[in-house]
C-alpha cells in the first residue's frame, strides 16, 4: 500500500440543511493522494449531498474545504472542476443527442488557437481513453445509441478526460457486469498509482474490500466511524451504518402461503425481457433482484399495462387477462409501486388525501361529484396504518420528508384494494427509520394475504423479505431460489451473469 | 423475532384540514386579480362618465364573450400542459361552414350545428396527433392552424360571404332578456364557466385534470387515462371554437378568410393572466373568469377615453408577463425571510414552485424540501 | 460519411424532397429551375433562412422566440424613421442600427426568461404584443413608403455582388457564421447540452442562464437585422408588417428537423426546411395554382414533417436483452 501522503483534499465541520432536513452536519473527511477512500453509508446518509458539495453543485451551509492545503469555495461545479476534482455521478446525466466525445469533453472542451473547438483532438483523446477501458464503441456514436453500460463507461471516460486530482465515483459498478467492475477496478488501480486521491462510493462491501484503502462511514448526515479498511470487518461496517444489529431491519413473518393469484409464462417484448415466467401466491413475498438496467422495472411495467409485452400469458386467480392499461391493471387487482416516488409515484403538488385517492377516484365520488368525507375517510385509515407524519391531511407532499411520501404511495395503492402489489425498490431513498416501518408494512400486507412481487437492488432487502428469489440479468431470469437456498454470492454470481460468461 | 422498530408504534395526530391563515387567502392569485378589477372599475368611473351605463356595459361585453368562450377548453388545456394555437383558424374554418350552409339555404340552427360540427372536427384532429401519434401540441396546432385557416382561404379567396338571414344574425346581436340587456354570448360564457367551474373544482374529471397537469407520468401510474382526456380536451376546444366561430359570424354578420385572425393570442393571455400556469396542474376557473373581466374593463375603458387597441395591446401584454414575473420575484424574495413558506393552494399563489414549461426538467438542482439527504 | 447514408440522414432527406418537387415544378414550367429563378427563389426565401437560424438557436435551449416577427417591424420602423430623419446616414450605420434596436429587443426576452425565469412562451408572446404596439405608439399609425427612404436606403438588399444580391449574401454570412458558432465554439456545443440535458449541463459547469440570454440576443439580433433589409427591400414600413411571420419562422425550423424539445438540429436543416417553404411559395404562381394554397399547404407540410421526424425519432425500449444488442450493433455497422 501507498505511504499516506498530506491530504489532497480536506472538508471539516462541513453541515447543511434542505426545507425540513439536515442533510450533513459537522461533516470531516480527508482524502490522501494515491489511496482509495470509501464512502459507506444508507441510502439518505447524506453521500449524495457531500457528493453535490464537493462537485461544487450544492454550497455547504458551514464547514471548510481546502485542497491541497490551500482553503476553496465552489461557487459553481466549473470551480470544482477547476480545483481538480471530477466526479462520476450516480444518475448517468449526459447528452443523448450528442457524441460520446462531446459526452465525455463538454464543460471542458480542448480549443485551438483560433478558439475554435479542437474536434480532431477531442475525438483521438477519446478514442484512447475508450481504448485503455476496452470500450466496444467508438468516439463518434451519438449517445442514445449505447445501453447502460455502455453510457456509464463513458463517464468514466469523461472523468478520466480531466487531468483531475481528486475522482468521485458514486455507485460507480451499479450497472456493470463483473468483467466491466474487473475492467474498472484495473483503471482506478492506475489512478492510485499515478497519485490521484479516489473517493468511492458503493453498496457492495466485496468491492469496497477489494478496492479501498481507507473508509469514511455516514449515518443520518454524521460522521460516524473513520479508518483503515485492513482494521474492520464488514458487520462492524453495515451495525455503522445502520446504526443497529442487522436483524431487527428486516422483520420478516412467518405468513401461510396461498393459492397462486398471478401465474404469467414466456412474458417478453423486443429488447428489453423475455422467456419470463413465474407463479405469485397469496401471502408470499417474490423478490426480484437484479443490476440496474437488467429489465426488472421494465417486465414489472409491461405487467402493468403500462408498456406492451409482445407475448406471453398472465392470469389474475387462475383467469387469463390481457391488460392494455394501468387502469386495467388495477381493475384486475394489480397495484405498482414504481420505482421513481418523485415523479412516478408521487403527485407533490397534491395534498395527501388528493394523493390517497388518485387511483380509486370513482370509489369516493357520489356520481361524478367528489365526496371528501369518503375521501377523508380513507385518507386517515391510510395515514394510521402507515403512521404518516404531517401537520394535516391537505399538506402538499413535497413537503413531507421521501419515507412519508413512500408511506402516501403505498397507502394510495392499498387504497386501490389490490390482490397483487408490485414493489419497485420501496426503500430506495429513505431514512432508516421509514425504511424498517415500509419493512414491517410489506410483512404485514403478506400477512393479510397479498401477493406481492419485491423488485429490490438490496441483496439484504430481497434475502430479509422474499420467500422466493428470482434473478434477473439481461432481461431474463437467470437463477430461482427458495427462501434459506440462497447465499449473497450465488445471487451476486447469477446478477452479474458471471456464471455464464466463465461457460462461455 | 424482535419486536418492531419504535418507528412503527408512533402515531401522529394529523389535522383533516389545513390551518385557516388570513395571509393565504390574500396571497392567492385570485384576490390579486379581485383588487386589480376593483381598481380599473374605479378608475374608469372616474375618466368616463359613461363607463357605468348598463346599456354600455353590456355592449362591452360582447366583445370578449366569444374570446372568453374559448379561453374556458383552453384553460384546461393549459392546464394539462397543453395548448390550442389552432382556435382562431377553427373559427375561420366554423365560419366558412355556416357561409356555405347559408348559401345552400339552411335553417340558422343548422348553421350553429355545422359550426359545432367543424369545430369538433378540427378538434379531433388537433387532438390524435397529440393524444395518438404523440406529438407536441404547440408544433401541431401551429401546423393546423396554418391548414384550417388555409382551407378557408382557398374557399374564399379574397372574398367574404355575407347577406345571413336574420333569424341567424339575431343570435349574435339580440339580447336574451330585454333588461339587463345581456347578449347571448355573454350569457353563454356564464353558464359554461358555471359547468367549466364545477366540473373542474367538484368532480373527480377535474382532480384527474389537476393530477394529469401536475404530474403525468404519476398520473398514468395512477390508471387515470391521460391520454383520452388530452384528446377529449383538444375536441372541447375545438367544439367551442366553433360556437365561438357561430356567434362571431352572427354578430358581424359575414364570414372573411382573416376572420378572428390573432385571437389565439388574446385567449392564451386570458387564461395565463388568469393564475393558469404554463407548466401546467395550476388555476382555477373564478380566477380565469376574473381575468377575463379585467381584461374587458381595462381594454373597455381605455376605448373609451380613445386609446388606440393597438396601444393597448401593449398594456396587455405587458400585463401578462408582469403578472407572472411578480409571483417569481416575490417569492425569491419571501424565500430569505421564510425558507419554508407552505403554500397549500392549487392556484397560482406566492409560494409555488411553477417551472417554467420550456424547463420543465430544469435543475431545481434538486427539489426543494423534497429531498432525503 | 457515404452518399448512401447521407441520403437517410434527415437532412439528406429533406434536400432530396425539395429537389424532386422542384424537379416536378420544372417539367410543368421548365424556367422554374433556370438559374436566374434558382437565384429569385434563394433571395425571396433569405428572410426565412435568416430568423430561422436565429430560431434554431433558441429552440435548441428548449426556448421558443415568438417575438421575431414583431421585433422585426419595431427594428424596420425605427431604422426608417431615424433614416427618414437623418439623410445623410451612412448604409453601416443603418445597418449597425438595426443590429443593435433588435439586439437591445431579444435581451429583453433574454433577460426575462433567464434572469427572471418567466417560461419563454408566456415571455415571447408578451413581448409580440408589446412590441407590435410601440410600433404604432411610436409612428402613430404612419406609414412610411418608398418617398421617405433615401436611395441608398433602398438599394442596399437589391445591390449586386457577383450577380448576387446582398440580401442573398447577408444570410450566406449569418449562415456560415452560424454554422461555426454551433458546430466549432464551446459556447454553441453548451447550447445544445443546455437544451438536451439541462441538469446535466449545470453539472459540466455551463452557466445556464447566459446561454440563454445569448440565444435570444442573436435571435433578437438577427430579427432586427431582418427588419432594415425587409423595409427596405419591399420600401415599406407599417404596424402590421410581417404580421404572423413568426410561425413561419417555426415552421421552417420544425421541417428541418430542430426539435421543439430541444438539444436537437442543425443549421443545415433549419435552411433546408426554409428553403422548402420558400419553394413551395414560389413554386405555386408558376404552376398556376391559387397563392390563396400557401397556408394551406405550409400548415400540411409542418404536420408532415413532424410526424416523420416524430418516426424517426420514436424511442423503442431500452435494449437490455443481448440479442437486442447485438442486432443494434450489427445495425449501426
Amino acid at each position: 500500500m501507498n505511504a499516506p501522503g498530506p491530504p489532497l483534499l480536506e472538508l471539516s465541520g462541513v453541515s447543511k440543511s434542505f426545507p425540513g432536513v439536515m442533510a450533513l452536519r459537522d461533516v470531516h473527511l480527508e482524502l490522501a493522494a494515491g489511496q482509495v477512500t470509501a464512502l459507506l453509508g444508507e441510502n439518505g446518509a447524506g453521500k449524495s449531498t457531500l457528493v453535490k458539495i464537493l462537485t461544487g453543485i450544492e454550497a455547504p451551509d458551514a464547514g471548510r474545504i481546502s485542497v491541497a492545503g490551500q482553503p476553496v469555495r465552489f461557487a459553481s461545479p466549473r470551480d470544482a472542476w477547476a480545483a481538480g476534482i471530477t466526479a462520476i455521478h450516480q444518475e448517468t446525466i449526459m447528452f443523448d443527442e450528442l457524441s460520446v466525445a462531446e459526452n465525455v469533453f463538454m464543460g471542458h472542451m480542448q480549443v485551438r488557437g483560433s478558439r475554435l473547438v479542437d474536434w480532431a483532438a477531442m475525438r483521438r483523446r477519446t478514442a484512447e481513453i475508450l481504448r485503455e477501458l476496452e470500450a466496444d464503441f467508438g468516439p463518434d456514436v451519438k449517445l442514445k445509441r449505447l445501453g447502460v453500460a455502455q453510457k456509464h463507461l463513458v463517464e468514466v471516460a469523461r472523468a478520466l478526460s480531466h487531468d483531475g486530482r481528486i475522482v468521485i465515483m458514486d455507485e460507480p459498478t451499479a450497472a456493470l457486469s463483473s468483467r466491466e467492475v474487473d475492467d474498472l477496478f484495473r483503471i482506478i488501480a492506475r489512478l492510485k498509482a499515478q497519485g490521484r486521491a479516489i473517493l468511492f462510493i458503493s453498496h457492495k462491501f466485496e468491492e469496497v474490500f477489494r478496492i479501498a484503502d481507507r473508509w469514511v462511514c455516514l449515518r443520518d448526515g454524521r460522521h460516524v466511524g473513520v479508518g483503515a479498511i485492513g482494521e474492520v470487518s464488514a458487520g462492524e461496517l453495515v451495525r455503522l451504518m445502520v446504526g443497529r444489529p442487522v436483524a431487527d431491519v428486516f422483520p420478516k413473518r412467518a405468513v401461510p402461503i396461498g393459492a397462486p393469484v398471478l401465474q404469467v409464462e414466456d412474458l417478453a417484448n423486443a429488447t428489453e425481457f423475455a422467456d419470463l415466467a413465474f407463479t405469485l401466491h397469496a401471502g408470499e413475498i417474490l423478490g426480484f433482484y437484479g443490476l440496474v438496467g437488467s429489465g426488472r422495472s421494465e417486465a414489472m411495467q409491461a405487467l402493468f399495462g403500462l408498456s406492451q409485452p409482445q407475448r406471453g400469458t398472465v392470469r389474475v386467480r387462475g383467469r387469463a387477462v390481457r391488460i392494455r392499461s394501468p387502469a386495467q391493471a388495477i381493475a384486475a387487482g394489480l397495484a405498482y409501486v414504481p420505482e421513481d416516488r418523485q415523479t412516478q409515484g408521487a403527485v407533490l403538488p397534491f395534498g395527501i388525501r388528493e394523493n390517497t385517492t388518485l387511483a380509486s377516484l370513482v370509489r369516493h365520488c357520489n356520481g361524478a361529484f367528489l365526496s371528501r368525507e369518503r375521501e377523508l375517510a380513507t385518507t386517515r385509515e391510510m395515514g394510521r396504518r402507515f403512521a404518516v407524519k404531517a401537520h394535516n391531511w391537505e399538506q402538499p407532499l413535497r413537503e413531507l420528508s421521501g419515507g412519508n411520501q413512500q408511506k402516501i404511495v403505498l397507502g394510495k395503492w392499498i387504497a386501490t384494494r389490490p390482490a397483487i402489489l408490485i414493489l419497485d425498490e420501496p426503500t430506495k431513498g429513505i431514512d432508516i427509520g421509514s425504511k424498517a416501518a415500509v419493512h414491517a408494512l410489506i410483512g404485514e400486507l403478506a400477512a393479510v394475504g397479498l401477493g406481492i412481487i419485491l423488485v429490490s437492488s438490496e441483496l439484504p432487502e430481497v434475502m430479509g423479505m422474499s420467500d422466493t428469489i428470482l434473478v434477473m440479468h439481461e432481461g431474463r431470469i437467470a437463477r430461482r431460489f427458495r427462501r434459506g437456498e440462497a447465499t449473497a454470492e450465488a445471487i451476486v454470481v447469477a446478477a452479474t451473469g458471471t456464471a455464464q460468461s466463465a461457460a462461455a | 423475532m424482535n419486536a418492531p422498530p419504535p418507528v412503527v408504534a408512533e402515531r401522529y395526530r394529523v389535522a383533516d384540514r389545513a390551518p385557516h391563515r388570513p395571509a393565504d387567502l390574500l396571497l392567492r392569485w385570485e384576490s390579486v386579480l379581485v383588487l386589480l378589477l376593483a381598481a380599473a372599475i374605479v378608475v374608469n368611473t372616474l375618466i368616463s362618465p359613461h363607463f357605468l351605463n348598463v346599456y354600455n356595459l353590456s355592449d362591452a361585453t360582447a366583445d370578449f364573450s366569444e374570446q372568453a368562450i374559448i379561453a374556458l377548453p383552453m384553460a384546461l388545456l393549459i392546464l394539462v400542459r397543453e395548448i390550442d394555437l389552432s382556435v382562431s383558424a377553427i373559427i375561420a374554418l366554423a365560419s366558412l361552414a355556416i357561409g356555405l350552409c347559408s348559401r345552400a339555404g339552411e335553417p340558422a340552427w343548422l348553421l350553429v350545428a355545422a359550426a359545432l360540427a367543424v369545430g369538433a372536427l378540427c378538434g379531433a384532429v388537433n387532438g390524435a396527433l397529440v393524444a395518438v401519434v404523440r406529438l407536441p401540441s404547440i408544433v401541431v396546432t401551429i401546423g393546423t392552424m396554418s391548414l384550417f385557416r388555409g382551407i378557408a382561404q382557398v374557399a374564399l379567396g379574397d372574398k367574404a360571404i355575407t347577406g345571413y338571414s336574420n333569424a341567424f344574425q339575431s343570435i349574435g346581436q339580440g339580447a336574451v332578456l330585454d333588461w339587463p340587456p345581456l347578449p347571448a354570448s355573454f350569457v353563454l360564457f356564464l353558464l359554461l364557466s358555471l359547468v367549466f367551474g364545477i366540473a373542474l373544482h367538484r368532480t373527480r374529471y377535474g382532480r384527474a385534470l389537476y393530477a394529469i397537469g401536475s404530474n403525468p407520468v404519476a398520473a398514468r401510474f395512477s390508471g387515470l387515462p391521460v391520454d383520452r382526456a388530452r384528446f377529449l380536451l383538444f375536441v372541447l376546444s375545438g367544439l367551442l371554437s366553433g360556437l365561438a366561430g357561430a356567434l362571431l359570424t352572427a354578430r358581424i354578420g359575414s364570414t372573411r378568410p382573416n376572420i378572428a385572425l390573432g385571437w389565439e393570442l388574446t385567449v392564451v393571455t386570458m387564461v395565463v393572466l388568469g393564475g393558469f400556469s404554463i407548466a401546467g396542474g395550476e388555476g382555477t376557473i373564478p380566477g380565469l373568469v376574473l381575468a377575463v373581466f379585467l381584461l374587458g374593463t381595462v381594454t373597455w375603458g381605455l376605448s373609451l377615453v380613445n386609446i388606440p387597441a393597438v396601444e393597448i395591446s401593449v398594456l396587455v401584454g405587458a400585463l401578462m408577463i408582469v403578472a407572472i414575473a411578480l409571483p417569481i420575484l416575490l417569492r425569491r424574495l419571501t424565500r430569505h425571510w421564510r425558507p419554508e413558506t407552505a403554500a397549500p393552494l392549487r392556484s397560482r399563489s406566492i409560494g409555488n414552485d411553477d417551472v417554467p414549461v420550456s424547463n420543465r426538467d430544469f435543475p431545481d438542482p434538486e427539489g426543494a424540501s423534497t429531498r432525503d439527504q | 460519411m457515404s452518399l448512401a447514408a447521407r441520403l437517410r440522414s434527415r437532412e439528406g432527406a429533406l434536400a432530396l424532397i425539395i429537389a424532386v418537387l422542384a424537379g416536378a415544378v420544372a417539367l410543368r414550367a421548365p424556367t422554374f429551375l433556370s438559374p436566374h429563378n434558382i437565384l429569385v427563389v434563394l433571395t425571396d426565401t433569405s428572410f426565412l433562412f435568416i430568423l430561422a437560424l436565429g430560431q434554431t438557436g433558441v429552440l435548441l435551449t428548449r426556448g421558443i422566440d415568438l417575438s421575431v416577427a414583431a421585433n422585426l417591424a419595431l427594428t424596420g420602423m425605427i431604422v426608417a424613421l431615424t433614416a427618414h430623419a437623418l439623410p445623410g446616414m451612412p448604409i453601416v450605420a443603418v445597418i449597425a442600427l438595426a443590429l443593435l434596436v433588435g439586439l437591445g429587443l431579444g435581451l429583453i426576452n433574454g433577460f426575462v426568461v433567464a434572469a427572471i425565469g418567466v417560461p419563454p412562451i408566456v415571455t415571447t408572446l408578451g413581448t409580440l404584443t408589446i412590441y407590435r404596439g410601440t410600433i404604432f405608439a411610436i409612428a402613430g399609425g404612419r406609414w412610411l413608403t418608398q418617398s421617405d427612404m433615401s436611395a441608398a436606403f433602398l438599394g442596399f438588399p437589391k445591390a449586386t455582388v457577383l450577380g448576387v444580391p446582398a440580401l442573398l449574401w447577408v444570410a450566406v454570412i449569418v449562415a456560415a457564421a452560424m454554422t461555426v458558432f454551433l458546430t466549432g465554439t464551446r459556447t454553441g456545443r453548451a447550447i445544445y447540452a443546455v437544451g438536451g440535458n439541462p441538469v446535466a449541463a449545470h453539472y459540466c459547469g455551463i452557466r445556464i442562464a447566459r446561454v440563454q440570454v445569448l440565444v435570444y440576443a442573436i435571435s433578437g439580433a438577427l430579427a432586427g437585422l431582418c427588419g432594415y433589409l425587409w423595409v427596405a427591400r419591399y420600401g415599406i414600413a407599417y404596424v402590421e408588417i410581417a404580421i404572423g411571420y413568426e410561425l413561419t419562422v417555426i415552421a421552417a425550423c420544425v421541417i428541418g428537423g430542430v426539435s421543439i424539445a430541444g438539444g436537437a438540429g442543425s443549421v443545415a436543416g433549419a435552411l433546408l426546411g426554409a428553403l422548402f417553404l420558400g419553394v413551395i411559395v414560389d413554386a405555386l404562381p408558376v404552376i398556376d395554382v391559387s397563392p390563396f394554397w400557401q397556408t394551406a399547404l405550409s400548415g400540411a407540410v409542418i404536420l408532415a414533417a413532424i410526424v416523420v421526424n416524430a418516426r424517426a425519432d420514436r424511442a423503442g425500449g431500452k435494449i437490455i436483452l443481448p440479442e437486442a444488442r447485438r442486432a443494434l450493433r450489427a445495425g449501426a455497422r
